[in-house]
Formats: structure tokens, C-alpha cells, sequence
């Protein structure tokens, strides 16, 4: 099960710090999440970068998710 | 891929491709181009800091002789004027800071140009202006933007604010991180408005083309997002907008917005004519996008031994006249060097009348780290702790949890304050009356899309085409990666930052993610070419690809007989099914983030507040130095934009709201008489994530010369230098305060 | 108000050109003559971009008014090297990495020639305080005055 864990920021929404879901894409995890928080705006996970294991991606969509992956979500960086 | 391999031109230091045009004067940069035809344009800017607009009366510029065309804020597209981007670059109902762009003219001459903007009448109705944190915050506060309240607060805002947003990032539990601890300091740090100080001004040549064929030419980090911001802004097709990035003259964040680029297209849309506008130099101070001035606040527990136990920030980030400071991206890097349990980081995002903030390399991070650090300094101060020691004790490693949420993959901060520890320069005793200071820094870096194509000569030379404006020398990073991969000598390859109308969509060059996500396109582009030649080679000798071997430029049958070299391959391709060319176009993830750590020693004359710095070492992670000159560079560069940031640099308002130094005489960057050499240490702890190991470097080494210097100066004169600049003044304040 | 006539010499080339009274120097080089080589970077002679000869002195072209070229002899970058090679300043800037982004570099190539003709044998610090009239950005100076140290030591030499 991909772990994911949420930033205070987006604890706001879910009312808790880690959850467990059973996904093998991006695509799904995202739609497990919005469907567990239905009340959480779509664009707080949705217009955010992620981070999967430590490795960071920008704009996601059809990335996978190793059964064990632990996944961040947050801002994303353009830099200067 | 991370154990230590020899590369045959990866790690050379070899000469920049574009070098030749560069010490000649061919290069040609962004106010270098002129077209047949072509007329100037020039902005009116106001001369308030705050200001209602009731009216703008253009008729007598419009009738001047030699006049062609003036625009304002009306000529933008409906669509676009809800865009704080457009009322940034055409004020609409308020002029929000001193050179706010109001209209333009464009004119057969600059001079006429020039002498119609003082025909045109504003109707101004000034307002108080709000030049700082306190003021901008107060209760009661005048309100730059009527219509805005604060995002991020635990219940909806319903009263308007100059306070556009407040952010929060915690883990553990900070009360009883601070129970625990058996030492706590705290202080409030603050940083002014700072400019990138690029040396070459904005500019642009364009034309505008109703069939479709408008270009633009200009000086840019990114000429993809000109490109987009732009057909954004004037309702274009993206495929009817060429932007063509010339050479760039700096450009450190500054140069990824856009400012003059829609003006001279409705400028050249209404006379007719291509335009050129180039900033003058008070411009490029007064209305581009500087560096976030900034308020903190930071209070950290540690045990007696040094471990910290809790760590915790307020920092408040002037965004200037429109939101959108670095303030985010500043909560999030502030501890980031340091495994902690238990944090707090509060982030606020402020109006002020000032120009809206830009990127100023590794945005939000120098101004944050710069008080984490000091105040790290101090605590080592109390507890009698070595500056490195202390820092080694907390540092985060491979596994720790960053603040912002992931664990990180492989590092290179305790290999950063390891080498500097060993360093002759830390090893030295301070002189008599100097003093020294270390801080460290950290940079995520960034990867995204970058698309580059390699098109393989019949002669079996080879053009390389990519769309990463060259801000530091990476199209020689860029030949030498393509020429590890082909085998062959990288000479033999030409790279070349192409147009938007030659490859693929580009990320902007910032974020420090040239090498890293340009560089594994072009790698990618590479082995697709290699891919093909492995084709090629295999139908000439009636084998599978699989059964060809590439290796020095070389395809060598390993079923049988059979070599043939690159150009030998390029010859027959027509023969063999059409030229050859390779593709990369990706979005490239994993970006390594890039620690840095920095000495110095400085010292201060007692009588005028001067301070020189004595000696200077900067280290940092690279992941794997392609081109090791200019990843010094890069360390070298960042290192001095930090030194002048601690020391000299700032915007000095009047109490009008104007700004009164939008000059380099004023405004003072460090010169070459101010400084000693800069010793780079380049740490390699390979990026798992890059072919080569690659960690972006552009722009963590600004980060630790904040503090690295203030705590210098504190140490030489006994005082703390929470307020930067060191400039004499302050320093002269502090010793008399002593 | 009429342009003014003026005739000069432009790295050894005689050069005739019209321009206004108030052009300076730098604007009609760039504008006029369509030698783009000498850069403006600030206009107040703050920055040094726009360094050139007149007369064998090292001057900002930004200060100097185009009419006052009368009867001179102007250096500018074009000027140094040529087709077949580089000078060996320009070869040791090449060398040594002393350019990021190159704006400045034209600027300090005059500079760097007018300070070894004036002093082939530097100190770094002589060196640093020659050249502190040549604002640089992107490289924090340390791989320019190697650059120049190598340079004066390569012409000494008789490179």
C-alpha cells in the first residue's frame, strides 16, 4: 500500500496525517485522495508537485506508484 | 551510474562553444538587433510611489511629429485586464510604485520618443505610499489593492488587507520540542529590496505581423514562457508568436517575467512598424522585479550538547505592488539543512508600493536561511560550539525528513562541511581583529520539460539544437554530454539555443535545471541518434541492432566482422532510410537539491565601517561537475551576489516613496577591487536520478554568504548584525552601540 | 537642430559619420555604425560595458558626446584581435572561464589591453583596482584577474 503522508497545510482538509491506499499510478492515487476528502479543493493536490519515494516531479499525471512508495505532496518550485 | 566512472569529455574543461563570439563582441544580445524599418518605443513611468489614476489624455503625444503610435492599459484585450500581470505592465486605475509603467510611445527616434512622453497628461490623485512591513500591516493600514484579503487564515478574511496570504508548515510538536531543550535563543533578522544586478538592461526588438508571422526577439531566461505569457496577454496563437531568446546578459530570476514584450507588440500592432525598446538603467531598478525584502523571526532550542530539539520561524516577505513574494518556497528551506522533530515555520506574503518582487536565484531562500543561520551561529556562540560541529551534529542526511515533507534520497551537506572543516582556510587562525563566520545552504532544484533534437550531418558532425537560453556557459556542458554519448570529439558538435519555432517547448532556464533537465534531454536525443546508428549499421551487415556494438564513435559487429565510424554511417544514411535524427523531449524528474557551505574571514575598520572580506571558501554539491569552470563559476558568482547582499546592497526609498539609488554608483554591487579570490570546492555526491549524477549548482551558493558574512562582521566587532546591509553605517551604529 | 559631421578613425579605419549634437559616443557606435561589439549597461559611466579608446585612453564611451570622436582615434573590441587569431587576452579569458553570460567581457577585453599596455607587470591588486571600473555580475571576478594575471604574464613572455 503507497503510504501517503500531508502537510500540516493540507491536514486543514483531511483532519489527518497519513493514509494508506491501495494504487499503482499517480492518476489513481489522486482520485483516491479527492474521493476520501470530497470537501478538499481539487487543485490543492492537484497544482502541486509530488514527491514519490524522494524523487520530485513537477507536474505528474501518469507516474507510477510503487506498492511501498511513500508520497509527499508539495509546492512547486520555478526558482530563479 | 553513482560509483565513481572516467568519463573521456564529461568533467573537461574545455572552451565554450560561443566563446569566440563572446571576446570579439559578436554575441548579439537583446538590445544588439535592429530591423528594416524600425522605430523606438519609450514607457512613461510614474513618478509616485501611490497613486489613483483618473485620467490619461495621450492626444498630444499621438499628434507629435515623428510619432507613430501610443499605447496604455485600453490598448490590452479585454480578456486580459482582469491580469495582474498586465496591470503590472500597463498601469490600469493606480499606479502602485515610483516607475510603474503608465503608457508608451513608440517614435521614429528615441529622442522624439523620449520628448512625446512628457506630452502626455496623467490626472494623478497621489495616495499615501506604504514603503515597509510595519507600515503595510498596521491596523488601519492604506490599502493597495482594495479588493484583496488575506489567503491561508484558519477562517475566511472578510476585511481587505495588504496582507495577501499566510502559509504554515509543522511537524511534531514544537511546546514540547522547546520543553525539552536546554538552551533557547531567539531574534528578529531583517533583509532590504535587492536587485539581481544583472549588467545588461531588458530589451527587446519585435514586429508585429497580422498574417501570423510576429516575432520577437529579446533578452530572456526562458523565450518559451515569453512566448506564452505574451500570446496569453495579447490573445495569440502560440504557433503565431516566434520568440527568439538572444544572447542574455545575466539575468539571476529577473529575466523570466516579462515586461516590455507585449508594449512594443501593440506598439509595432499599431504603428505598423517593428519596435525596439531597451531599458534605461534607472528602469531596469525602478520597474523590473527585485529580490524580496524581508522581516524574521527564528527561535531554536538545543540541548546542551548542540542536538537541536526545536526550531521555529515567522518570516513576512514584502511582495511588492501585486502578490506573490517567495515567502513559500522560504518557510520551506529555512531549517531545511537540519534533521529536527519538532517545527514551526509561519510564512506571510505583504503588499507594499513597491515594484512586484521577481526571482533573485534560489527565491526566498537567501532571506530565510540568512536568519536560520545567524541565529545557529549564535546558539553555537552560547554553547561554546565549533560553527561546523554544531551544524554536523544536526545535519540532515540521506533518510532524513525534510520539513517540506519527503525524505531525502542521497546528499552532500556533511561532505560540504567536512571539506570546509579540512579546508587550509578554516584550518588558519583568524588574524588578529578579523573576524569569521560559516553558515550553509540549501536549494531543491528543479527538473520539468526540456526538449532538444540532434541532427547528424552527412559529414557525421552533428547540430544540436535546444531552447535553454545560455545564462552561464551550459551549451559547452550540453557538448560535452552529447559527445559522451555519440563517442564522438565535441567539436564535431554544434549546440545551439534554438527559436521556438526549432524545437519543442522549453522550461525557462532557472531553478537551476539547465544541466540537470536540458542536459538529459540532450542525452536522450543522443542515444536515440545512437539507437539509429545501431540500425544502420545492423542493415548494412544483415544483423539485428542488438548485435551492434557503439563505442567511440565506432559501430562494430559483434557477430561477425564489420566497423564503421559516425561519419561513415552519416555518409550512406540517405542509402540507408533518410537522415538521421535524434529526439529528447521530456519532463525530466528526480532534480537532486544542491547543498552549500561557506567561510569567511572579514575585516572591519573601526573608524569608517568599512569591511573587506580577507578570504573566502564556498563548497557545494554538485552531483557531478560536467563543466568544472563553470560550475566554479557558478559557486564564485553566487558567492559575490551574497557578499554584496550582506554587505552593501539595498534600495533606499525616500520617505515620498521614491526610490533614490536606481543606479550602479548607488546601488553597490561588489567590484573587483573589493574582493579576494573565491576558493571553490566542488563536493561531487552523485544525483541517483541523472544519467551522469548531475545536481543543478546555479543557485544554492547564494544562500550562505548572508549569514556567512553578517556573522563575520558580528565576530570582528563583538555585536550582532542581525540587519543586513553591513553597510558602514550600520556597522559604525553597532560598534558605538557596544 | 542640424547633425553634426564628424570624421575619426575607428581601429585604425578612417570613419565619417553623422549624428545629433547630444548622441554620445556609444549611442552612435551602436546605432550608427552598427558596431554592436561595446555594450551599454547603464548610460552614467557607472559600469564600465561600454569601454573603449579614444586617443589611447581608456574611457566609457557613455561619457564621451559622438561629435567630441572629431579627429581621434577610437579603439573598440572590434578592434582587438583579428580573422586569423585572437589576442591572447581574449584566448586567456577563453581559457581561464572568465565569462558566464559575456555582457561585461567586451568592456573588460579593452580595459584589460589598456591596463597591460600601461602596466605590463600587475599585482592582483593593482590589477583588481585598474578594472573596478568593469562591473561583472556572473563571475565574482576571481577567474577574470587570473585571466588578466596570465595574460601579463604570457605577453611579458612575448606571446
Amino acid at each position: 500500500m503507497a503510504v501517503v503522508i500531508f502537510s500540516s497545510e493540507l491536514q486543514k482538509f483531511t483532519g489527518e496525517e497519513r493514509i494508506e491506499l491501495a494504487v499503482s499510478t499517480y492518476r489513481n492515487l489522486v482520485d483516491g485522495i479527492l474521493n476520501r476528502y470530497p470537501d478538499m479543493p481539487a487543485k490543492e493536490i492537484t497544482e502541486k508537485a509530488v514527491s514519490i519515494d524522494g524523487m520530485i516531479i513537477q507536474d505528474p499525471l501518469l507516474d507510477p506508484v510503487a506498492p511501498d512508495s511513500e508520497v509527499h505532496f508539495l509546492d512547486r518550485i520555478s526558482g530563479g | 551510474m553513482s560509483e565513481a566512472k572516467e568519463y573521456k569529455y564529461v568533467g573537461t574543461r574545455r572552451v565554450r562553444p560561443d566563446g569566440y563570439d563572446k571576446v570579439t563582441g559578436r554575441a548579439n544580445y537583446g538590445a544588439d538587433l535592429a530591423l528594416p524599418g524600425m522605430i523606438w518605443g519609450k514607457i512613461l513611468r510614474s513618478p509616485h510611489a501611490h497613486a489613483k489614476i483618473n485620467g490619461i489624455d495621450t492626444g498630444k503625444a499621438e499628434a507629435y511629429p515623428g510619432v507613430s503610435a501610443v499605447v496604455t492599459f485600453q490598448d490590452f484585450p479585454e480578456k486580459s485586464k482582469g491580469n495582474p500581470s498586465a496591470q503590472n505592465i500597463l498601469a490600469n486605475a493606480k499606479a502602485l510604485y515610483h516607475g510603474h509603467a503608465i503608457a508608451a510611445v513608440a517614435a521614429k527616434t528615441e529622442q522624439i520618443a523620449q520628448e512625446a512622453l512628457g506630452l502626455i497628461e496623467v490626472d494623478y490623485e497621489v495616495l499615501p505610499p506604504v514603503m515597509d512591513l510595519d507600515t503595510a500591516m498596521a491596523e488601519g493600514a492604506t490599502l493597495i489593492n482594495e479588493n484583496l484579503k488575506t489567503a491561508g487564515l484558519p477562517e475566511p478574511a472578510t476585511e481587505s488587507s495588504n496582507i495577501a496570504a499566510r502559509q504554515e508548515l509543522k511537524i511534531g510538536d514544537i511546546d514540547a520540542g522547546f520543553a525539552e531543550a536546554d538552551v533557547i535563543v531567539e531574534r528578529e533578522y531583517s533583509t532590504p529590496t535587492v536587485h539581481q544586478g544583472y549588467i545588461e538592461p531588458h530589451a527587446c526588438t519585435v514586429r508585429y505581423d497580422e498574417n501570423g508571422q510576429s516575432m520577437v526577439w529579446c533578452c530572456t531566461q526562458g523565450h518559451f514562457d515569453v512566448r506564452a505569457s505574451t500570446a496569453n496577454l495579447l490573445g495569440m496563437e502560440l504557433g503565431k508568436l516566434k520568440v527568439v531568446a538572444s544572447e542574455i546578459g545575466g539575468g539571476f530570476g529577473g529575466k523570466t517575467i516579462i515586461y516590455l514584450e507585449p508594449v512594443a507588440l501593440m506598439l509595432s500592432k499599431k504603428s505598423g512598424n517593428p519596435v525596439k525598446i531597451v531599458m534605461d538603467r534607472d528602469e531596469v531598478f525602478k520597474a523590473s522585479g527585485p529580490g524580496a525584502a524581508t522581516k524574521s523571526w527564528i527561535k531554536i532550542g538545543a540541548k546542551n550538547d548542540g542536538t537541536f530539539t526545536a526550531m521555529q520561524a515567522k518570516l513576512v516577505f514584502e511582495a511588492g505592488a501585486f502578490p506573490g513574494s517567495p515567502v513559500g518556497p522560504g518557510t520551506m528551506t529555512v531549517f531545511a539543512p537540519y534533521d529536527v522533530k519538532n517545527a514551526k515555520v509561519e510564512g506571510y506574503d505583504v503588499l507594499v508600493n513597491k515594484p512586484k518582487v521577481a526571482a533573485y536565484r534560489a527565491p526566498g531562500a537567501p532571506q530565510a536561511e540568512f536568519a536560520s543561520e545567524m541565529l545557529i551561529n549564535e546558539l553555537a556562540d552560547k554553547l561554546g560550539m565549533d560553527m561546523i560541529d554544531i551544524r554536523l551534529k544536526n545535519a540532515a542526511r540521506q533518510g532524513t525528513q525534510a520539513l517540506y515533507g519527503p525524505k531525502f534520497n542521497e546528499i552532500g551537506l556533511v561532505e560540504c562541511l567536512e571539506q570546509c572543516k579540512a579546508s587550509d582556510h578554516y584550518q588558519s587562525a583568524v588574524s588578529e581583529g578579523n573576524g569569521r563566520g560559516v553558515a550553509a545552504g540549501f536549494w531543491f532544484n528543479i527538473g520539468g520539460v526540456s526538449s532538444a533534437v540532434i541532427h547528424m550531418n552527412p559529414d557525421g558532425t552533428a547540430t544540436l539544437l535546444e531552447g535553454s537560453p545560455d545564462i552561464g556557459g551550459s551549451r559547452a556542458s550540453m557538448q560535452s554530454m552529447a559527445a559522451e554519448e555519440l563517442g564522438i570529439a565535441p567539436e564535431r558538435i554544434k549546440p545551439i539555443v534554438a527559436d521556438t519555432e526549432m524545437v519543442a517547448h522549453n522550461d525557462t532556464t532557472g531553478g537551476s535545471r539547465t544541466t540537470f533537465a536540458t542536459g538529459m534531454a540532450v542525452i536522450e536525443a543522443a542515444q536515440d541518434v545512437v539507437r539509429q546508428f545501431k540500425e544502420r549499421a545492423a542493415s548494412t551487415w544483415n544483423v539485428t541492432p542488438d548485435q551492434v556494438e557503439w563505442s567511440d564513435g565506432v559501430a562494430r559487429n559483434t557477430a561477425g566482422e564489420g566497423e564503421m565510424t559516425c561519419a561513415e554511417i552519416c555518409a550512406s544514411a540517405g542509402r540507408t532510410g533518410g537522415q538521421i535524427t535524434g529526439r529528447g523531449n521530456i519532463n525530466a524528474r528526480g532534480a537532486g537539491p544542491s547543498f552549500s557551505v561557506h567561510i569567511a574571514d572579514v575585516a572591519v575598520d573601526t573608524d569608517t565601517g568599512k569591511v573587506d572580506v580577507v578570504r573566502y571558501t564556498a563548497s557545494q554539491d554538485a552531483g557531478r561537475a560536467i563543466h568544472p569552470s563553470y560550475v566554479e563559476g557558478q559557486i564564485q558568482g553566487g558567492s559575490v551576489q551574497g557578499i554584496g547582499w550582506a554587505l552593501n546592497e539595498e534600495y533606499i526609498y525616500n520617505d515620498d516613496g521614491l526610490l533614490e539609488n536606481p543606479g550602479f554608483l548607488d546601488y553597490r554591487i561588489p567590484l573587483a577591487s573589493d574582493l579576494p579570490m573565491i576558493d571553490p570546492i566542488i563536493v561531487e555526491v552523485p544525483n541517483p536520478f541523472h544519467p551522469y549524477g548531475v545536481r543543478g549548482v546555479g543557485e544554492a551558493n547564494i544562500i550562505p554568504p548572508l549569514a556567512t558574512v553578517a556573522t563575520a562582521v558580528g565576530n570582528a566587532i563583538g555585536r550582532p548584525m542581525p540587519d543586513l546591509p553591513c553597510s558602514p553605517p550600520r556597522v559604525l551604529k553597532a560598534i558605538q552601540e557596544g | 537642430m542640424a547633425k553634426v559631421h564628424v570624421s575619426t578613425s575607428i581601429n585604425g579605419e578612417p570613419t565619417e559619420f553623422l549624428c545629433n549634437p547630444h548622441d554620445t559616443l556609444l549611442d552612435v557606435l551602436r546605432n550608427e555604425l552598427n558596431m554592436t561589439g561595446t555594450k551599454e549597461g547603464c548610460g552614467s559611466g557607472d559600469c564600465g560595458a561600454c569601454s573603449v579608446m579614444v586617443n589611447d585612453r581608456l574611457v566609457c564611451s557613455c561619457l564621451v558626446l559622438g561629435a567630441e570622436a572629431q579627429g581621434k582615434e577610437i579603439g573598440t573590441v572590434e578592434g582587438i584581435g583579428n580573422n586569423d587569431s585572437l589576442h591572447i587576452i581574449q584566448e586567456k579569458f577563453l581559457e581561464h572561464a572568465a565569462l558566464q553570460c559575456g555582457i561585461c567581457t567586451p568592456g573588460l577585453i579593452v580595459s584589460t589591453k589598456a591596463l597591460l599596455e600601461e602596466n605590463p607587470n600587475p599585482t592582483e591588486e593593482e590589477a583588481r583596482y585598474y578594472l573596478a571600473g568593469n562591473l561583472c555580475r556572473c563571475t565574482g571576478y576571481d577567474k577574470i584577474i587570473r585571466a588578466v594575471m596570465d595574460a601579463a604574464e604570457s605577453m611579458r613572455r612575448g606571446a
